[in-house]
């Protein structure tokens, strides 16, 4: 099994802006320790020339023409925020 | 229950065209049945006014002869599909009361055709599991029992509420999705058709996004031919998924001659696993046989890197889903954390997702964090792309020689008990996808058919693996393994 510690689990925690209580950390550092162990045999798999696989299927994406589609519905855009004030997303202060 | 509930998509169509039944009184029949099934945990919301509604505009159609083959027919709609105005919250607590302002492509296609919504049904949270055990909704249960023992079994994840729905006769028909097994494993536990379409088959648009590069909508069914029927409806080209595939959707349901002479069919013999059940390996060598009885060659193949796709595909969804699931922040839509006094932004982003998602997508979306970070991203997501390069090419090789399909097991086991696994690591849970997840790594298609029953009465089935785009061909030798195999079984009704 890897192993990972509690620092780098909490590091993960804090990259992923999930917040995990302290106590909790140990039993997530041990379950990351498993599921990397499980993902280390990729190391054995020899990839020497082998090109990452961007797309499964051989397409070229879609180009278009770089022009507005759709919008001028804000208050549609609106409707599921938790608060909007004002035709804006309102947040807690982000600048001092 | 009534009997018109457990008719299948075809027969249905025929008997709406011919006048003998209404769509009003199909789908009056289905909410019956919805109504007495709570227990089955299978629709998280239902929307009967709707379906009323849709079935009334449905009987027009067909009185005025315009009746594509979806138009009356009552379905359940995996949570994970945004529709317009119902809840779709993809059975997390993240997206509480989230209703959608747009409908998803694949659900618009259904409508326009005629189908009429029965609710939305429950699944793994953010299609996360293998189980149904990770929904804000609760457990959905599977209609199936072993024998006489009442203990209550998991019909497969993640589409386990359109599993447990269309095997229960619920509906005549459900949407899934699936990433690594989504649909085939939970169709394989509950007896059902379930087929994940070549990637870019189906519009991704407004289907709620787990790992971009593997999901995939597919029909779940009653059988072989409405899987025909159902993915003809679902699939085409998209301008708003720039991954959908801009071909054309041939007549998949014209295809099933049920003629399979002269096919080829390979058994990669790097699918029997050490520990397989005897029951598993004893079915994988019926099928075999059925198929060389209707006429096709059974010849063994080779995938050799087969054992390196589990770990790939743990490195390459959880890596998209932390991309993916960054939206989640109680900004736009969905659940905020209450806050303290002083809480800064990070701290509402923080609280909310620890509320928010459930400890499986949380240990998802760090893991997929961590693959991604400075040090760590070509040690493991890198090389996970370079191994999926390397998994697709097994299945090339295969195809180059002449091989038209591949059959393997859908599952390693029937279904098991709810709450069996919560003791054991999430690796064990993984374990459920061995035989499913190399195919969404490779992008093709793939069929779960009923082919046998386990020692206790479960249902078990095989799955067959098509080239790409080839959906109509696999269809075809689905459909023969299905005649053979000729599975009648229901569960018996407890519910």
């Amino acid at each position: 099994m890897t192993a990972i510690d509690t620092a780098t689990a909490a590091r993960v925690a804090k990259l992923a802006r999930i917040r995990v209580d302290d106590d909790a950390l140990p039993a997530l550092a041990q379950e990351f320790g498993a599921i990397l162990g499980f993902i280390e045999q990729l190391q054995e798999v020899d990839v020497e020339g082998v090109e990452p696989m961007v797309s499964v299927t051989p397409m070229r994406l879609k180009r278009r023409d770089d022009v507005v589609t759709d919008g001028g519905m804000a208050e549609t855009v609106l409707s599921n925020a938790p608060d909007a004030r004002e035709g804006f997303f309102a947040v807690p202060k982000v600048v001092e | 229950m009534s009997e018109l509930t457990k008719l299948t998509i075809g027969a249905a169509r025929d008997a709406l065209r011919r006048g003998e039944v209404t769509s009003a009184e199909l789908t009056e029949a289905c909410l019956g049945a919805i109504e007495g099934a709570d227990a089955l945990g299978a629709f998280a919301h239902k929307t009967p006014e709707r379906a009323r509604g849709m079935a009334a505009a449905a009987d027009l159609r067909l009185k005025a002869g315009d009746a594509p083959d979806l138009c009356g027919i009552p379905m359940g709609i995996k949570d994970l599909f945004c529709t317009r105005g119902v809840e779709s919250q993809a059975a997390s607590r993240i997206l509480g009361g989230f209703k959608p302002e747009y409908e998803s492509t694949v659900t618009s296609q259904l409508f326009e055709a005629g189908a009429v919504m029965l609710g939305k049904l429950n699944m793994d949270e953010f299609a996360m599991g293998s189980s149904n055990e990770t929904s804000a909704y609760g457990n959905a249960v599977n209609p199936w029992r072993r024998g006489s023992d009442d203990t209550a079994l998991t019909p497969g994840g993640s589409s386990g509420g359109s599993a447990a729905a269309v095997s229960a006769d619920l509906c005549l028909a459900a949407t899934g999705t699936d990433t690594g097994g989504s649909i085939r494993q939970p169709a394989a536990f509950t007896g059902i058709t379930g087929l994940k379409p070549t990637y870019g088959r189906c519009s991704r648009w407004g289907i709620i996004a787990f790992a971009s590069s593997l999901d995939q909508a597919g029909p779940m069914t009653k059988d072989v031919r409405d899987a025909a029927i159902l993915l003809r409806a679902m699939a085409g080209h998209d301008p708003k998924d720039s991954t959908s595939a801009d071909l054309a959707v041939p007549d998949f349901e014209a295809m099933l001659t049920g003629d399979i002479r002269g096919k080829t069919i390979g058994i990669p013999r790097e699918y029997r696993m050490d520990g397989m059940p005897e029951e598993i390996e004893a079915l994988w060598a019926e099928g075999r046989k059925m198929l060389e009885d209707a006429g096709a060659k059974v010849v063994d193949i080779s995938l050799p890197h087969t054992k390196y796709a589990l770990p790939t595909y743990y490195v390459i969804a959880p890596a998209e889903a932390s991309s993916n699931l960054a939206r989640y922040d109680g900004v736009r839509y969905g659940h905020r954390a209450t806050l303290a006094q002083g809480d800064g932004i990070v701290d509402m982003y923080e609280k909310t997702r620890a509320e928010g998602f459930g400890p499986e997508v949380q240990r998802r979306v760090m893991v997929g964090t961590y693959v991604l970070s400075a040090g760590f991203y070509d040690a493991y997501y890198n090389r996970a792309r370079k191994v999926r390069t390397l998994i697709k090419k097994d299945f090339e090789d295969a195809f180059d020689q002449g091989v038209d399909a591949i059959l393997t097991p859908a599952t390693p086991s029937a279904a098991f008990p709810l709450g069996a696994m919560e003791e054991a690591d999430p690796v064990q849970m993984y374990l459920n996808d061995v035989f499913t997840v190399t195919v969404n790594l490779a992008g093709l298609p793939g069929i779960s058919v009923p082919a046998g029953q386990d020692r206790d009465g479960l249902p078990l089935g095989l799955q067959l693996i098509g080239r790409p785009w080839e959906e109509g061909d696999l269809l075809n030798v689905a459909s023969s393994l299905e005649r053979a195999a000729g599975i009648v079984a229901k569960p018996d009704r407890w519910w």
